[in-house]
């Protein structure tokens, strides 16, 4: 693996613990923009000098927008609609839209290195406790940006805006320790992680970060054991210290405890949490501080003491593992009933490509969902193999196996762990689909015409490293001419080389040559009605269907033969 | 303080799900009439005799249990009417005072010290019909009952509940103590009784150098109105929850009173009604689970019949113990679903602790009882009636154990002879072999005769007896299955067919 190409991984360490001491609710936002705009820096998990959401100028990617108008529809590129990576890429980011990934999502990566470099992450994060570790991390550093929002907005009331920051470096101590011993109890492999454990432990050890910790408890205790009194008669508040008067729910419980029957329901009644605190509440605490001035005076001092307290290396971190949480997360259920996840092995020419036990990403995360069954299919494809030509019943799972095939090739190029038990992708350069589109009244023409302009481009485009995933062109016109026009196309996708699946109702593509493979959806032999949604690799023979469902209504010649002969 | 006038060790809880074949014994065994003689018109009533009926206990002690506390009640049931006036009393008026919109803890306050003065009112009325009787009971159950109502319910505790309704009124304003959470914000707000000292230097207070912690909110500044009536009911939402639920559980004890006494009083409802129309009662003696049964009576007779026909029925005896399968067969409308409805609602009676239409009843209990009675053919019925019959049968079977019980009647008849008595057979020989009690009224001979034949385990068979003039006694004799359920002396007593209208 060559990693010499992460340099800016190798700087982490060295870099000075300076950052963005300003963490509000769009901080992580803020701190990705700071990236992209400003000097390149240094990802944390990725590799490259560049933060891997804005696309390195030396590689060539047409399909990938640039993340300035990444939110723009129009950006996304037809094949991620296409191939309905746009609806796993949204169940990806529920519950992560905070994090901004979605540029990460749609951009793949041509360099196997950069590959390697993220499945190593995946692969340690896969191991569940340290997942659940991160998560846990990412958790606190959500509650630490939310404490740090409350403490500015009530700037003007010292008392409450000081304890607010308290009570985030409280939180933000806590979990980076938690991370710096999670990570070392897992003694990560991969390089990223690796490296990052070692930037956290020295950060923890410093003497900076010890004597931060050690003053935090120090005013948290003091503040915590603060127990005072109030009492009010009609308009008059008066704050005193707490004698120990016995609590007067307890005496009424313990009244009429000996009635042995459990009450029907909870008669507290949840009483909303005003955001801030209003002017009375603000007029006890500071007679509050009055009666416990020492506690109160070291919370002041600490801070000013510790204004700028997060780390950047790992505020990056923070951010940048989302990528991989939200994409273990999405996978959870899915694995739960019983389908497989595994690493492709990845390259740009492939002599073999196969995949075993994979699925349509969008339709089993649908599926699992509703607690229903998902079907896997494998292909597999050795040289001079290049094109899978579906045939089959309709509705029985042809579109969903040609999506499927793209889509493992988009995630595999992200270095995602992919549908399957098993998987040999190639490293495309490009990845093109061609589906019936609605009739568009506006374009003249037709639609025929309209399948052909599009097939046309893509054709002058594609070369023998791209995936080309065609479903069931050249409807509009007679079987003949789709016969013709299959076999066209097919032929000059053969010279290109590109890896091709052809989802076609003309059976006599699926022998075109020897670079097509026949694969056929099935049903079940005794109820032809009956689909399995498996798509085997056999010959083409769209009669032996038909002959199925005549034979259920008793419409076979034999069938036929024998009532009309009685 | 606990009720446990039908269980010694547990409350009996009304809401727990009934079996699930309910509306078939129900429907089976007429328990609506049992049940309606035991109601005398009041709903709640009707709603325990229904429960307590269908969900016998399986512990013969438990059983004895309830068997002496009715007896206790039958000899006193002016008692047992005036504790279900009270604790129904207390439960109605408690419903009324919590049907309330809008709650904050001030309001949920206020609506419970109403409630406990309400309760306190109905406690010091059990107190008195416990001490009017003290000395009286004999059973168990009655016995510890009563004492514990005069133990719980002194002077002493009626003194202490009266403090409560007194500090509750807060005539001195309210303390509470409170400690600092995040962001510094006041927190566990917990109401606090004041000590003496406390009070009367929150008196001087006011006046003096204290005054730097304390502070006065504006009468015109309305959020800092809101913000007070904030903090109390903060302090005020554990006191109010705490008195809420105090009320809940002195209401949850009358409640539980009200369905226990209500199961006596429903018990003495229908043996003052069967008394009325002349025909016995016995109080059951119970076995406990027995691999080998017992079921054995004397003037045994269905109770349903007795309540609709004011008494005119035909008591039989029974002597099945160790007898897995009773087949009954015999002439028509000789008596036998009768028979077999007597033999299912003595036990549904044996097993909730009443008394059993019958001189003399002695039986094990069984963990369920079933039926499979041949329905009448109904026309909205989608799928065929046979076909209905097996899915029933099969429903049954999926809830069987070894010490069920399950009683059928004309069951399998819904296709021919022989492919029911097939079928019958089966069923049967497979549910015996399992140790469930089968008593199986049918007219099938082939099924009868082929068990009789090849009796494999302890079976007896039983024979509604035809006179020989060819009438009914309505009286089931042991006896071997006969080759015809004598439908020709039917046809013969309805004059055999018109005869065809000669053509001229």
């Amino acid at each position: 693996m060559a990693s010499g190409s992460h340099p800016g991984f190798e700087r982490l360490s060295a870099r000075t613990p300076s950052g963005p001491a300003r963490l509000d609710g769009d901080a992580v936002r803020d701190h990705a923009r700071t990236r992209s705009t400003g000097a390149p820096t240094a990802g944390v998990l990725f590799p490259g000098a560049l933060s891997p959401d804005v696309p390195s100028p030396d590689v060539p990617s047409p399909d990938v927008p640039s993340p300035d108008v990444a939110d723009e529809d129009s950006a996304v590129p037809e094949y991620v609609t296409d191939l309905h990576l746009d609806r796993v890429i949204d169940e990806l980011l529920a519950g992560f839209e905070a994090y901004e990934l979605r540029p990460l999502y749609l951009r793949r990566l041509r360099d196997e290195a950069e590959i390697d470099y993220r499945q190593e992450v995946f692969s340690d994060l896969e191991r569940r406790p340290l997942l659940d570790d991160v998560r846990r991390f990412s958790r606190a550093m959500a509650t630490v940006r939310s404490h740090l929002a409350r403490a500015a907005r009530v700037a003007a009331q010292p008392h409450q805006a000081a304890r607010w920051h308290l009570d985030a470096v409280q939180t933000y101590a806590g979990a980076v320790v938690a991370l710096q011993e999670d990570l070392a109890k897992a003694d990560p492999r991969s390089r990223a992680l690796r490296s990052f454990a070692a930037h956290l432990t020295g950060y923890v050890e410093s003497a900076g970060f010890q004597k931060m910790v050690e003053e935090g408890a120090s005013v948290q205790e003091r503040l915590s054991s603060v127990r005072y009194i109030l009492h009010l008669r009609e308009l008059t508040v008066t704050v005193g210290r707490d004698e120990g008067e016995p609590d007067y729910a307890a005496q009424v419980l313990a009244t009429f405890d000996r009635f042995r029957y459990a009450a029907s329901r909870d008669y507290r009644i949840p009483l909303r949490d005003w955001d801030d605190m209003n002017h009375v509440e603000s007029q006890i605490l500071d007679r509050v501080a009055l009666l416990f001035p020492d506690a109160f005076d070291a919370l002041a001092e600490f801070q000013c003491r510790w204004k700028d307290f997060l780390d950047p290396p790992v505020v990056t971190f923070d951010r940048e593992v989302q990528f991989y949480v939200s994409y273990l997360q999405w996978m959870e259920p899915l694995r739960s009933s019983g389908l497989s996840f595994s690493f492709p092995e990845v390259s740009r020419r492939l002599g073999r490509s196969t995949a075993v036990d994979a699925f349509d990403a969008a339709l089993a995360t649908t599926l699992v969902r509703a607690g229903r069954q998902v079907v896997t299919n494998d292909f597999s494809l050795s040289e001079p193999e290049r094109i899978l030509v579906v045939t089959g019943p309709n509705q029985g799972g042809k579109s969903t196996f040609a999506r499927m095939f793209g889509q493992l090739h988009h995630l595999a190029s992200l270095g995602c762990p992919v549908p399957g038990t098993r998987a040999r992708l190639q490293l495309s350069d490009a990845i093109f689909t061609h589906f019936a589109r609605q009739e568009d009244l506006s374009v003249t023409g037709g639609r025929l015409e309209d399948d052909l302009q599009r097939m046309r481009r893509i054709l002058s485009e594609a070369t023998a490293e791209s995936v080309l995933v065609v479903n069931e062109i050249f409807t509009s016109t007679t079987l003949r001419d789709a016969a013709f026009l299959g076999r066209k196309v097919l032929e000059r996708v053969t010279e290109l080389g590109t890896l091709c699946v052809y989802v076609t109702f003309v059976d006599e593509l699926a022998s075109l040559n020897e670079s097509t493979v026949s694969m056929v959806s099935t049903v079940v032999p005794e109820d032809p009605s009956t689909r399995t949604y498996k798509v085997l690799r056999r010959d083409a023979d769209g009669r032996s269907y038909a002959i199925a469902i005549a034979r259920k209504h008793g419409l076979t010649y034999d069938q036929l033969t024998r009532s009309l002969a009685r | 303080m606990t009720v446990r006038l039908m269980t010694p060790d547990r409350d009996f809880d009304l809401a727990s799900p009934l079996p699930p074949h309910e509306p078939e014994l129900t429907a089976d065994l007429g328990l609506t009439t049992l049940w309606a003689a035991m109601a005398e018109g009041d709903r709640y009533l009707w709603d325990v005799a229904r429960v307590v009926t269908l969900r016998g206990c399986l512990d013969p002690a438990t059983i004895r249990y309830r068997q002496e506390v009715l007896s206790d009640f039958r000899s006193h049931p002016e008692v047992a009417r005036e504790l279900y006036v009270i604790s129904s009393e207390a439960t109605v008026g408690k419903k009324r005072i919590h049907g309330m919109l809008r709650r904050t803890p001030t309001s949920t306050l206020r609506h419970s010290v109403d409630a406990l003065k309400v309760l306190v009112g109905h406690l010091r009325r059990l107190r008195e019909v416990a001490a009017a009787h003290d000395g009286t009971w004999h059973s168990a159950g009655a016995r510890r009952f009563f004492a514990t109502v005069l133990a719980q319910l002194d002077d002493g505790y009626f003194a202490q509940i009266e403090r409560h309704l007194t500090l509750l009124r807060f005539k001195d304003g309210q303390w509470m103590s409170a400690q600092l959470a995040q962001g510094n914000r006041g927190t566990a707000y917990t109401l606090r009784v004041p000590s003496d000292v406390r009070a009367r230097r929150q008196r001087r207070f006011r006046t003096t150098d204290h005054r730097a912690y304390a502070f006065d909110v504006h009468p015109r500044d309305e959020a800092g109105l809101e913000a007070l009536g904030d903090l109390r009911d903060r302090a005020t939402n554990l006191v109010a929850n705490a008195l809420a639920q105090s009320t809940d559980r002195i209401a949850a004890y009358f409640t539980q009173l009200r369905t226990e006494v209500a199961f006596f009083v429903a018990c003495l409802n229908v043996e003052r009604r069967l008394e009325a129309a002349g025909v016995p009662t016995c109080r059951p003696e119970p076995v406990g689970l027995q691999p080998a049964p017992i079921l054995s009576a004397r003037g045994l007779y269905d109770g349903v019949l007795a309540l609709r026909t004011c008494g005119r029925v035909i008591g039989n005896d029974l002597h099945a113990d160790g007898r897995t399968l009773v087949m009954i067969t015999g002439a028509n409308s000789g008596g036998k679903s009768t028979f077999l409805r007597s033999i299912g609602l003595s036990h549904l009676q044996l097993q909730c602790g009443m008394h059993v239409c019958a001189e003399r009843y002695r039986a094990s209990v069984c963990d369920g009882l079933f039926t499979h009675f041949a329905r009448e053919e109904d026309v909205t019925m989608r799928s065929g009636r046979f076909d209905e019959e097996l899915g029933r049968m099969s429903r049954i079977t999926r809830q069987l154990s070894p010490h069920s019980m399950l009683l059928c009647n004309e069951s399998f008849t819904g296709t021919s002879e022989w492919e029911g008595s097939e079928i019958a057979r089966q069923v049967v020989r497979a549910l015996v072999g399992h140790g469930v009690r089968v008593v199986f009224v049918t007219h099938l001979y082939d099924l009868a005769q082929s068990l009789y034949e090849q009796a494999t385990g302890p079976t007896l068979f039983l024979r509604a007896e035809r006179l020989d003039d060819g009438s009914r006694s309505f009286r089931i004799l042991e006896g071997a299955p006969l080759p015809t359920s004598y439908g020709p002396d039917l046809y013969e007593r309805m004059g055999g067919w018109l005869p065809r209208p000669r053509r001229t």
